[in-house]
């Protein structure tokens, strides 16, 4: 599935809404999952999932390619732990 | 930095602002969302938002742990799991927001 394809079934289940609102709906939904984590923050959605920030601590890295030694800063990456329930459903137990 | 948590009101709360629906159906929508995600994923369909990022789900197989308390060797049943691959986009906005 893909986002074209998500916005396509919302809309098929709200005729009384344009397909350019069911857009924003989407985009808006995403973007907010983002902007929180670029601000540090957790989104947690009970039973899908929780979306959280990571700290990769700095350390000395190595260029694979030509072996030479490279610093590599603190960083933060994002992080989606699986929530219970979808767990839960992928291996068929709820 | 943040350390807030959000939680599916705030993603209702952030459409109802966008859209002007009610609050109510601001939040039928955005659980409509995650339902058929959730669904598309049980499938065994791969979930790819672009700019955001690829849910995918993995089979893993069978293999003996260990109670990490007790030592003790437990069978780990054959189960699916789900991983969930940042876009660069997304990467890029975390490393940067969070930047000190």
């Amino acid at each position: 599935m893909i986002r074209s394809e998500l916005i396509q079934k919302i809309a098929d289940e709200n005729p009384h809404l344009y397909q350019r609102d069911v857009e924003r709906i989407v985009n808006t939904v995403f973007e907010e999952v983002t902007d929180a984590m670029a601000r540090g923050d957790r989104v947690e959605l009970r039973g899908f999932g929780a979306f959280s920030v990571k700290q990769r601590d700095a350390r000395t890295g190595r260029n694979p390619r030509t072996g030479e030694t490279v610093e590599v800063e603190e960083k933060h990456v994002p992080f989606f732990k699986t929530g219970k329930l979808l767990r839960d459903r992928l291996n068929g137990k709820a | 930095m943040g350390e807030k948590t959000l939680t599916r009101m705030d993603l209702s709360e952030a459409v109802f602002r966008e859209v002007g629906l009610s609050r109510n159906e601001s939040a039928q929508l955005v659980e409509s969302m995650l339902q058929h995600m959730s669904d598309a994923l049980v499938r065994g369909e791969q979930v790819k938002i672009s700019s955001f990022g690829t849910f995918s789900v993995r089979d893993k197989s069978a293999r003996v742990g260990r109670n990490p308390k007790t030592g003790e060797e437990v069978p780990i049943q054959p189960r699916r799991v789900l991983t969930f691959r940042p876009s660069h986009l997304m990467k890029d906005r975390v490393a940067d927001g969070n930047r000190k």
